[in-house]
């Protein structure tokens, strides 16, 4: 068994079936689509548990799966430095794009502290709000940035600050 | 508290917040601007200090003065073409980027077996080259942020020698677009591995001459040692990888963890921190792993001459880009690569679409942006020179921190 489906069986022992959404085995990492509501949980029990001691979050990607879809996609990349494993996982948030109201994920920063950091850089190109997350600004662009660049739907100012930016 | 202005826009709680912690600051306080022009933050860095007398009690850094806008700029266009982006990343190890890049685009054409020896050498080959260059300027501008000027020189003046042997190979002297998928833009110039070899020659003696001038230096041992110290547990927290890790007495290298291209056929060591001067993981053990880090390079590179001399010496009908695909054609995946870089663990995921070469999208995890994000619990009560000798040992590199 490998390491993905041996962490959705644990996840599933400890959390229940409605945890795991789907298994993707598509290309040449498998992945586990969980669902939002128990995140933080779920991620302290993969960093904690003796079997999978993931302590070492690799990245947090934003991805947006284009304007048909209507879906955002966060993938967290773990990896477990004493068991030398890795491990993607997703979670799917449908949004419809309207800029006052952002896909809304349960913040891992507590789990892992640079989770801080990729949350706040997914936050500010991909517009996806991290629940609790302890200072949630832009991280890259500037603090009064309209939108969010990273969106397929993305179009450039104008100007900025009266500066021709296009 | 004021009302909300009528342009005040959602989801600007915790920037509000910010400006009223440090509109509250007490009446000892003061906030101080560190950069973005500040030479010892290597590039443009802010940070600001919230500061009482000579202690820092608080860090806040602001990044974004680089950024270029990598990822933005990688869904508009091929996986060939952005290899020269990449190279712009960490512009002081510019092979070791498009290594990464290059390495996670054949995985997923699957080609990756069938790259031929010679190409997988001089990739090698060039990779340590420039690692070993990253870590001279790591230690040369570490030992100007401490007030010692004499290595700076030595570095700088190392570092040109490999500066000339990457430009004779590829043309440029920093930014390289050397290592294609596929291949090589290139096969090494005529005469390369004797000169390489003559560098190599030179340099051993001058490696341990640096050694020598700083890591057993009593000024240098008390401006670093016992300062800024890193517990492991906090390091791995933070995503910190690379010297950084190890010099917290962990042994993780991607190059031995994962065994990526030909590592697993040459033999080397993973220098880790001791605390031989002072605690484990303190800014003294992340120097000395640099230092040992570049003897084992060095190691790596006689390894690769030897056989790209012997066993896999030049051919006439060698071409390394026998297998540059024209187009590259991906099924929809998604895939996460990672390779050991100077500065740590360099990512990049890729997703990817049917029926172009062009990407949905590629997110890059940079090392230098996960280790600095440590800064504001290492400077966490420290002297304000001490926050630079610690700053100066994490060795970031803005062009990567920003993207």
């Amino acid at each position: 068994m490998d390491i993905t489906a041996r962490v959705k069986a644990l996840l599933i022992g400890r959390f229940g079936e409605q945890v795991i959404k789907a298994e993707e085995r598509v290309g040449l990492q498998p992945a586990l689509v969980v669902a939002a509501d128990h995140l933080s949980q779920l991620c302290l029990f993969l960093r904690d548990h003796e079997e999978t001691y993931f302590d070492f979050l690799s990245s947090i990607s934003a991805v947006d799966d284009g304007m048909e879809s209507g879906t955002f996609t966060i993938v967290y990349h773990l990896a477990s430095i004493p068991h030398q494993q890795q491990l993607t996982l997703k979670v799917i948030i449908p949004n419809d794009r309207r800029l006052d109201n952002l896909p809304v994920v349960p913040t891992v920063s507590g789990v892992w502290r640079t989770a801080d950091w990729h949350e706040r850089e997914a936050f500010d190109l991909m517009g996806i709000y991290f629940d609790g997350h302890p200072d949630l600004r832009r991280i890259l662009l500037p603090d009064d940035w309209e939108g969010y660049p990273l969106r397929k739907d993305y179009e450039e100012a104008e100007a900025y600050h009266g500066i021709s930016i296009k | 508290m004021s009302m909300p202005s009528v342009t005040e826009k959602p989801y600007q709680e915790a920037l509000r917040a910010y400006e009223a912690r440090l509109a509250a600051i007490g009446a000892a306080e003061m906030v101080i601007n560190m950069g973005p022009q500040h030479p010892s933050t290597h590039g443009v860095l802010r940070l600001q200090l919230v500061t009482d007398g000579e202690l820092v009690k608080e860090v806040i850094p602001h990044l974004g003065y680089l950024h270029r806008c990598f990822e933005k700029h990688a869904e508009s266009m091929n996986y060939g073409k952005t290899i020269p982006f990449t190279d712009r990343m960490d512009y002081l190890a510019s092979m070791n980027n498009s290594h990464a890049f290059v390495m996670g685009v054949e995985r997923m054409l699957g080609i990756e077996g069938r790259i031929p020896k010679r190409v997988e050498y001089i990739r090698v080959l060039v990779c340590e080259l420039n690692r070993i260059a990253s870590h001279l300027i790591a230690i040369g501008t570490y030992g100007i942020d401490i007030g010692a000027f004499t290595p700076f020189m030595w570095c700088f003046r190392d570092r040109e020698h490999i500066m000339n042997l990457l430009e004779w190979a590829s043309g440029s002297r920093m930014l390289y677009n050397y290592i294609w998928v596929g291949g090589l833009f290139y096969d090494l110039p005529v005469g390369f591995e004797e000169r390489c070899t003559e560098f190599i020659r030179y340099f051993k003696p001058k490696l341990v001459e640096l050694d020598e001038l700083l890591t057993t230096n009593q000024i240098f041992i008390s401006r670093t040692a016992n300062i800024g110290i890193l517990p492991a547990d906090v390091a791995i927290n933070y995503g910190c990888s690379g010297p950084m890790l190890r010099a917290s007495g962990i042994k993780w290298d991607l190059r031995r963890v994962d065994g990526y291209s030909v590592y697993p056929e040459l033999e080397f060591g993973v220098p880790v921190g001791k605390g031989a001067m002072g605690s484990l993981g303190d800014c003294w053990d992340r120097f000395k792993v640099r230092v040992d880090e570049i003897g084992e390079s060095v190691s790596i590179i006689e390894q690769c001459l030897e056989r790209l001399t012997k066993e896999l010496r030049r051919t006439p009908d060698f071409d390394p880009r026998a297998l540059v695909p024209k187009k590259i054609n991906l099924k929809a995946q998604d895939y996460y690569v990672r390779a050991e870089n100077p500065k740590g663990e360099l990512g990049f995921y890729f997703v990817t679409q049917e029926k172009t070469d062009v990407p949905k999208r590629i997110k890059a995890r940079g090392p230098s942006f996960n280790n600095l994000s440590v800064l504001p619990e290492l400077g966490r009560g420290v002297l304000i020179a001490d926050l630079i000798a610690i700053l100066g040992s994490i060795d970031i590199v803005l062009g990567e921190v920003d993207r």
